[in-house]
């Protein structure tokens, strides 16, 4: 079989994916000034010509007339314009050019960061949204402001560029242009003026701009374009089934730390990744002794990872004790076939000390290959992570520290003769470990210091000198430092330990909390409330939770805030999340100027609503940790509301296909059960009224009785109708009161009256049956209904029994009779509604009798259940559960009782 | 008094059951005076002076209930009152507000007759009688002795009391509330169980079979009635 010859599915599914979706056409330039935006004027005024709906979104002609000739007559949006600081800025007009859902927009300089107070900070994500709404754009590109050649131009030109535009942009274009122009007609158009490059100075300019450049830059243009048209062949003949060398399965693996040096690591094995065509992961061993100090260390490793997914990782979080140990066993488990790993900056003596995690892996890396990348970290510049929190250095416990030590002396000191140096040598130890365990290194090393100067001083002989007669002390002196350290650097790294798993802990106890308090939950809006208290008090902020109503407007649902913080920005930006699916807001790259972060509860079928948070602390930005259990959070509401949505569809799918059988059956049974009492009763009625004399006294006393009979079973009929009614609308409302069993049956016994005359009944009631919580009247209801069903299914002058005895301290309750027994399958379905059972016995009744009893015992809390009799016939059992406490002892009335007995 | 020849006043808004009662109590010699709604039968029941009232609890211009209260006020003439089973709470305020007894719809005419007799009876001062037969049930009030088919029963002086209080007011229906209040005191008013209790003692002593009653009836959800 040719099977080989079938398209790849996944290839299948890639392309039909992008349908719906804009096609992104992308001219790529190697420097400014090659011609790009010419070029897609150009092509555009082409495209314009075949008839196709242009329009003009952001051209920059930087003043140049000949591509200002090419603009002309194209149709386009005005600007937007927007002021910040002050000073008023122009961005391209999003909302107009969504609204004017034109076929094709130019969108000049893909890699522009837009103005504060737009909706994204950036203009390729701008250009995404214009995509998802299913418009094709064409755009511009510097291949230098590509994010993973970043790193080669900055070392080629010397130039870093700071706006970058991440790779997958350029993947999902449907088709890159490539415009090129030779490097010394480039420098001939620069030295005309022709080249504009926005806030670099001349002699910069003159610097990059060099022929040496210039080449470097086409050839990794040209590069990039021609790895894309490798690609593009190969997922067509993908796609079509050609068959073909396919890559074998290479897997690259990058091991990130929080090191700035770690993100030019993820960009060169994203490199290596496309170059074999393969997965690649990026992994962040999160070790104990590792573990990051402050906030600056882990907002530049969430940024690291971030960048890593953001280039096409995938990204994995572990913990583990040994790194090289971790790292291999994951690299195994995903057959990871290259692993790239950064040369560590340690010194020797560091390595010596903790073990080279590079060397380690090196060496038990059997079949996998390690590429170890040198690297020098760059400074950090300050601003880059604001979150960086200096350790407050606190000059307390290094003055507790040595208080404890002399101390501890002046108590010493006058029992030196009994003790002998080695001893107070000993207690002279304790206060070093004490300042160890409690303030950690370097608080212990100072009292160790002081110990030893106190010690030499006072103790060692010759004493009040800070000579040293005999040599062998100075060992002491070296055991006491080293303790310090050694007990200093183990508490320090047991405390950090503490403090990464209690916050770990916390993290986890607050999802389980909430996983747990939603998880049996079945009304939708505890759930949200108990979702907005959890998020409010973890996140010490006010929460929002917005879920859209009928008609699909999204409302407020639950929350700590009131609906009227959410002014009309804030709802514009849950607007936007709601329904771009992407959260927003504070602290993001869209719509970062909101008072609020919101978050979407996205689920595999959409979004189900928002989530949105606003700090307590205005000033406050979520940090990444903080910002990734929001997300799980959301995540956890988002499948929760999902749930319950779905719970209520098939509720209602239920219902309504129950409705249907039902109302066929109300039908059938108002039309029979009205009808045929109603034709008995007017049949004799206009007998008696016909003639006067034609009927003998006893005849005339039959039509009378017929009339009774006939107007009494539409009395019971409609009653039960009206029974049925009242339960399920929930208009019944139970009366309990204490009540007597027996006296209950005494009375439904007496309700049937002359239908029971034939019959022997049987009544048990155990004598000491204690009273039960009940409405009264409902129980005798149930009672009543349960007699006449036994009447009704059993032989005349068969013997009927009521049985009322305590099992399991509740009340029990059965009615058997002496009637057919019912096929073991019908005895749940002789409760529905409507259901009658195939009697050879032709009987009549509404079929409600028994869905009343069962809707009442259950409003009781109590349970209805039918067996067949192994005597013979049915029983039909109920129980009550016990009321809250019974009743105590009843008093007599007056003081002096038992009257003459 | 003769019951025969009494005057009854029927207030109903519902034109059949107005013609159905004035034919048949008129049929039993009552005389009858009908009425449409509240206001006006208050009105006729201060002119006409009926010896006893039907009243329907549903009615278009005032509640029943409240057609038992201002009547209340200046007038012990019996109320018998007409209701359907949705209005059970309703009754019941009727009956504690001063209502005397209650049918409900649809009802036999059997039984609207034997409740009007009862009430009338009552009115006529037959509680007053010493000594009280219901069959071989006997109680004689003056010697506060109860016996059955001659044999003496022994009670202790809480049973003896609601046994009392149901027979004096024999026939007519004793709401929870009331038997509480009398026999217990008004703070047990809402004691139900207590009744439950004594109520089942006092079958076991002075019923046949106490799990089919033919002297204390039990009203469901409203109170006994002896007969």
């Amino acid at each position: 079989m040719k099977n080989d010859k079938r398209a790849d599915p996944d290839a299948l599914l890639a392309s039909l994916e992008q349908e719906g979706q804009g096609k992104l056409t992308v001219f790529l330039g190697a420097a400014a000034g090659v011609g790009k935006t010419y070029a897609m004027l150009e092509a555009a005024r082409e495209r314009l010509a075949d008839g196709v709906d242009v329009v003009a979104g952001w051209v920059e002609t930087h003043g140049r007339s000949e591509t200002s000739a090419l603009l002309e007559g194209l149709p386009s949006i005005p600007p937007r314009r927007l002021e910040y600081r002050g000073k008023k800025f122009s961005e391209m007009d999003l909302d107009a050019l969504l609204t004017r859902k034109p076929e094709l927009v130019l969108v000049d300089e893909l890699a522009h960061t837009n103005i504060p107070g737009s909706r994204h900070a950036r203009r390729y994500r701008d250009v995404e949204e214009l995509l998802a709404a299913g418009i094709n754009v064409y755009t511009t590109l510097n291949i230098q402001h590509l994010e993973t050649l970043n790193d080669i131009v900055a070392r080629i030109t010397g130039v870093t560029v700071r706006e970058t535009v991440p790779d997958r942009i350029l993947e999902t274009a449907s088709q890159i242009q490539l415009v090129d122009i030779p490097p010394d007609e480039l420098i001939q158009r620069l030295k005309e003026g022709k080249v504009y490059v926005p806030g670099q100075a001349e002699e910069a300019l003159r610097k990059f701009f060099r022929p040496g450049n210039i080449n470097a830059l086409r050839e990794l243009a040209l590069r990039y374009t021609a790895r894309r048209v490798d690609r593009q062949v190969e997922s067509y003949m993908r796609l079509h089934g050609i068959a073909g060398p396919w890559p074998a399965g290479e897997r690259v693996m990058v091991c990130v730390s929080p090191s700035p040096f770690s993100a030019q690591l993820v960009r060169i094995a994203r490199r290596m990744a496309e170059g074999l065509q393969s997965e690649w992961l990026a992994v962040y061993v999160e070790a104990p002794r590792r573990y990051p100090a402050g906030e600056g260390e882990k907002d530049r490793l969430a940024k690291n990872l971030r960048l890593a997914e953001e280039l096409g990782a995938e990204t994995i979080h572990i913990t583990g004790g040994d790194v090289a140990e971790e790292l291999l066993e994951l690299a195994r488990k995903r057959n990871v076939s290259q692993i790239i790993i950064g040369k560590p900056l340690h010194s020797k003596f560091w390595e010596w000390l903790h073990g080279s995690v590079v060397d380690k892996i090196i060496r038990q890396s059997h079949g996998i290959s390690v590429h170890v990348i040198p690297g020098k970290p760059k400074p950090e510049p300050e601003q880059y992570n604001p979150g960086r929190v200096r350790r407050s250095f606190s000059l307390l416990p290094y003055i507790k520290a040595s208080l404890l030590m002399t101390a501890l002396t002046a108590l010493a000191y006058p029992f030196k003769p009994l003790l002998g140096a080695v001893n107070i040598a000993m207690i002279l130890l304790l206060p070093v470990l004490f300042s160890a365990v409690k303030w950690g290194t370097r608080p212990s090393m100072t009292a160790a210091a002081i110990g030893v100067v106190i010690f030499d001083f006072f103790f060692v002989p010759p004493t009040f000198t800070f000579t040293v007669a005999d040599v062998r002390y100075v060992i002491s002196f070296a055991m006491f430092l080293l303790v310090a350290l050694f007990t200093g650097t183990l508490s320090t790294r047991l405390q950090l330990q503490i403090k990464s798993s209690r916050q770990r802990e916390v993290k986890v106890a607050a999802l389980y909390a909430l996983s747990r308090d939603i998880a049996a939950v079945s009304e939708l809006d505890p759930v949200l409330e108990s979702i907005a208290r959890k998020v409010a008090d973890t996140m010490e902020g006010q929460v929002v939770v917005l879920l859209p109503d009928s008609n699909g407007k999204l409302v407020l649902r639950a929350g700590s805030a009131s609906a009227s913080c959410l002014n009309e920005n804030e709802w514009a930006v849950v607007t936007w999340v709601f329904e771009k699916g992407q959260k927003a807001g504070r602290g993001t790259d869209t719509l970062g100027a909101a008072a609020g972060l919101y978050l979407p509860l996205r689920a595999d079928k959409g979004v189900r609503g928002v989530l949105g948070i606003r700090s307590n602390d205005p000033d406050n930005y979520f940090q990444p940790e903080q910002l990734r259990l929001l997300e799980a959070f959301a995540g956890l509401a988002a499948v929760a509301v999902t749930r319950l949505q779905l719970a209520e569809q098939a509720r209602e799918a239920q219902t309504l296909a129950e409705s249907e059988r039902l109302r066929t059956a109300l039908f059938n049974s108002l039309s029979h059960d009205l009808r045929t009492p109603l034709a008995s009763i007017i049949g004799a009625v206009t007998g008696l009224l016909e003639e006067d004399n034609v009927y003998t006294p006893a005849a005339r006393r039959d039509l009378l009785l017929t009339i009774q009979q006939g107007a009494s079973r539409m009395n019971r009929f409609v009653n039960n109708l009206l029974d049925m009614a009242r339960l399920e609308s929930g208009m019944l409302q139970l009366k309990k009161e204490w009540c007597d069993i027996e006296d209950v049956i005494g009375v439904a016994v007496s309700r049937l009256g002359i239908a029971l005359v034939n019959r022997p009944l049987k009544i048990l009631v155990q004598p000491d049956l204690p009273l039960v919580q009940a409405d009264f009247v409902l129980i005798e209801q149930v009672l009543v209904n349960l007699l006449d069903n036994a009447l009704k299914y059993s032989e005349s002058g068969s013997e009927i029994a009521v049985i009322a005895n305590l099992r399991n301290e509740q009340v029990e309750i059965s009615v058997a009779d002496r009637g057919p027994e019912v096929p073991t399958e019908d005895l749940e379905r002789i409760f529905d509604k409507f259901y009658r059972l195939k009697s050879p016995r032709l009987v009549s009744g509404t079929g409600l009798g028994l869905a009343i009893c069962k809707g009442i015992i259950e409003a009781h809390g109590g349970r209805i259940w039918a067996a067949n009799n192994p005597q013979g016939g049915v029983v039909i059992t109920f129980i009550l559960p016990p009321g809250n406490g019974l009743p105590g002892k009843v008093p007599a009335a007056g003081e002096g009782d038992e009257h003459g007995s | 008094m003769e019951a025969k020849g009494a005057r009854i006043l029927v207030i109903d808004d519902e034109k059949q059951i107005r013609r159905l009662l004035k034919v048949a109590l008129t049929g039993h010699g009552y005389e009858v005076e009908e009425s449409v709604c509240g206001g006006d039968g208050l009105s006729r029941a201060a002119a006409y002076r009926p010896d006893l009232i039907v009243l329907d609890l549903g009615l278009p211009d005032m509640n029943g209930l409240e057609v038992v209260r201002q009547l209340r006020e200046w007038s012990q003439i019996p109320v018998i009152i007409l209701s359907v089973k949705e209005q059970e709470n309703d009754k019941i305020t009727a009956l504690d507000a001063g209502a005397d007894d209650y049918v409900t719809k649809p009802f036999s005419m059997g039984e609207l007759l034997a409740r009007i007799r009862a009430a009338l009876r009552h009115v006529a001062g037959a509680g007053d009688e010493p000594v009280l037969k219901f069959g071989d049930l006997i109680i004689d009030i003056a010697r506060r002795r109860v016996t059955i088919n001659g044999m003496e029963i022994k009670l202790t002086p809480t049973e003896y009391d609601l046994m009392k209080n149901l027979a004096v007011h024999a026939g007519k229906v004793l709401t929870h509330r009331q038997l509480l209040r009398t026999v217990w005191g008004p703070s047990y008013e809402n004691d139900t169980h207590y009744l439950r209790v004594y109520i089942g003692q006092l079958r076991r002593k002075i019923e046949q079979d106490p799990s089919r009653p033919g002297h204390i009836i039990t009203e469901p959800g409203v109170g006994y009635r002896l007969l």
